[in-house]
């Protein structure tokens, strides 16, 4: 049995008609950090509110750190950290009390470190100078660090950060990123959901990817890069025979699309003999060969390159839908 | 496997706390810390401290009221300055009281979802069960609170602008200042149980919404309607079983010796509707989804 901190198995969550959460099977290993990918509204908040306990599933189960959950929730929850769906707080009351607060509810925290873990937690986020103002007077990228803090006030085995740089300025993304390297350095499992990419890619061992309730791809960053496809991108005057001879070429691969031709500069400009650039799908066809038709069909390739696919053009293959909101 | 040892461990995690317990006290604590840090109990427990102020300085400008009129004890005040306490007490039951219970009842639940603070408590995690006790605990606590700033402030206020001395009890005895004062206290005992009820009501409906203006106003309006209910004789099989039907019925606490049946049959009463609606809070809390 592979040693994972979070593990699903047709997980499934109905609001009424819509299907928030469609079956899905998480498997997220003990000490990687998992970033939890999809455009708003796919389900990735939905997930983590019912590993949380939050919410109830429909149908599946769902284990973290190795027991049942919502069964298990008084045992599992004081060894998880979580930031969900926002940081909210008491507004009248100060950062510091907020976080004795919560502190307070979980039984296993010693009251004896209180104020010392407090203190140790909103140190660890820079907000020590303002622990006494009231939360209404935070920003929210200051909301956002008090979020985190009260995720780190006891020793957590799993934290589940929802968007953490939400709000925050660059300089604060980089010490989240840092704080997040930190946990894992640790041994900390963190599974962070995110839709920024480059976050992601840059802290992430693993990474899992949902669209409209269901999850299209898991596994490590490598293989997830390695699964994206790779393209052939060619430079020449003679965009529309390359187009041809690729179509020809990479037509004996399923679900090859057409390949794009892409004008370029000198092309707008009026060049007699511009330089356009093809790209398409290489699939399993070595790039060699490809170079091969183009040259023999008299195409004059002035530049070949093969790409691979960045995370990015991943994410988009796999949900299809960008960054907007899926209906 | 792996995973039946963690489950074995976390299990004998479980019992540990069952067994000490301590830190349901101090969730109490921190729940009474921030009740009672809000700028709006405050303002809450100023207007009911307000009431008795009134009464007194009105009765001071205006002169002392004729007898039978205004509400009962009013026309005894200038005789005997212990009397502000409870006329205060009988004044604030209707309306007052009830719609202070009613914001902190109707807020429990449903203020922190509004404030997102809801998730936050459950996943520390607080128990779904002991965070109800815990909040039903600081809506009583404030039941506690408001009707002792009522009895209390009216008894100050009485001793500082009328004649004090011996009271003379509705059954005709005169008893002594201390005892007229353990008497209020029995008073304020009296109403604060009265009070515990309605919190179960506010309790249970704060677990249905996440707008807590919602339930506090239904809480209140509740009372109300209640008490309207209370006044038709057509209803009058349906009397008993009203959480207002003994809310002035502390007159017997004035008599000599005490009577203490309407105390008794007033708990059993609220403590009927503390286990019906504390199990529909119970009930519904534990099933909800929380998506504030």
């Amino acid at each position: 049995m592979p040693d994972l901190a979070i593990e699903t198995h047709g997980l499934t969550k109905r609001f009424r008609s819509q299907l928030a959460v469609d079956g899905i099977d998480l498997a997220v290993p003990h000490g990687s950090v998992f970033g939890f990918l999809g455009p708003n509204g796919s389900g990735k908040t939905t997930t983590i509110r019912m590993l949380l306990g939050l919410v109830a599933a429909n149908a599946g189960d769902a284990r973290v750190l190795g027991a049942d959950m919502p069964r298990h929730v008084d045992v599992v929850l004081p060894r998880v950290g979580a930031l969900v769906e926002g940081p909210a707080f008491s507004p009248y009351l100060s950062g510091e009390a907020n976080l004795r607060r919560f502190d307070a509810a979980d039984r296993h925290a010693p009251r004896g470190t209180r104020n010392a873990r407090v203190a140790e937690a909103l140190d660890r986020v820079g907000l020590s100078h303002a622990a006494r103002k009231k939360v209404h007077a935070y920003s929210l990228g200051m909301k956002q660090r008090l979020g985190i803090a009260n995720a780190l006030l006891m020793r957590r085995e799993l934290l589940v950060l929802d968007e953490p740089t939400n709000g925050l300025d660059p300089q604060g993304t980089r010490e989240v990123r840092a704080l997040i390297r930190s946990f894992a350095d640790d041994g900390t499992t963190v599974f962070v959901s995110s839709h920024l990419l480059a976050e992601v890619e840059q802290v992430c061992t693993h990474v899992g990817v949902m669209s409209a309730g269901r999850l299209v791809a898991q596994g490590t960053l490598d293989e997830f890069r390695d699964e994206g496809e790779a393209r052939v991108l060619v430079r020449t005057p003679d965009a529309a025979l390359a187009r041809e001879v690729l179509a020809r070429v990479l037509e004996a691969r399923a679900g090859a699309d057409h390949p794009v031709s892409r004008p370029s500069a000198a092309d707008a400009a009026g060049d007699d003999d511009p330089d356009g650039s093809v790209t398409a799908r290489l699939g399993a066809t070595p790039p060699e060969v490809v170079v091969a038709a183009l040259v023999e069909a008299g195409v004059r390739v002035r530049g070949f390159e093969t790409v691979h696919a960045d995370l990015e053009q991943r994410f988009v293959e796999l949900t299809g839908e960008g960054f907007d909101v899926v209906q | 496997m792996p995973g039946e040892t963690v489950e074995a461990s976390a299990g004998s995690v479980a019992t540990r706390d069952a067994r000490t317990g301590g830190g349901t006290a101090w969730l109490l604590g921190s729940e009474l810390l921030t009740l009672f840090r809000r700028r709006r109990t405050w303002a809450m427990l100023g207007a009911l401290a307000l009431i008795p102020i009134l009464i007194a300085v009105a009765i001071i400008i205006a002169g002392p009221a004729p007898t039978g009129r205004g509400p009962a004890f009013l026309s005894e005040i200038t005789n005997n300055g212990l009397f502000v306490g409870v006329t205060a007490i009988l004044v604030a039951i209707p309306l007052f009281l009830p719609l202070t219970i009613g914001v902190v009842a109707g807020d429990t639940i449903a203020g922190e979802a509004s404030h997102g603070t809801l998730r936050y408590l459950l996943i520390a995690p607080a128990g779904r069960i002991r965070l109800l006790l815990v909040k039903y605990a600081g809506a009583a606590a404030f039941c506690v609170a408001g009707t002792l700033t009522v009895v209390v402030v009216g008894t100050l206020v009485g001793w500082l602008l009328f004649p004090i001395g011996p009271v003379t009890l509705l059954s005709g005895a005169t008893v002594s200042v201390g005892d007229a004062l353990v008497r209020l206290l029995a008073i304020a005992a009296f109403v604060t149980v009265s009070l515990l009820g309605m919190s179960a009501i506010g309790l249970f409906l704060s677990t249905l919404t996440t707008v807590p203006v919602g339930a506090m106003a239904a809480t209140a309006i509740l009372a109300v309607v209640s008490q309207i209910l209370d006044a038709l004789p057509q209803l009058e099989w349906l009397h008993p079983w009203l959480f207002t039907h003994y809310w002035l019925g502390f007159a017997d606490l004035l008599r000599e010796p005490m009577v203490w049946d309407n105390f008794i049959d007033n708990a059993v009463l609220q403590a009927g509707y503390l286990v019906v609606f504390g199990a529909l809070a119970i009930g519904r809390f534990l099933t909800k989804d929380v998506l504030s």
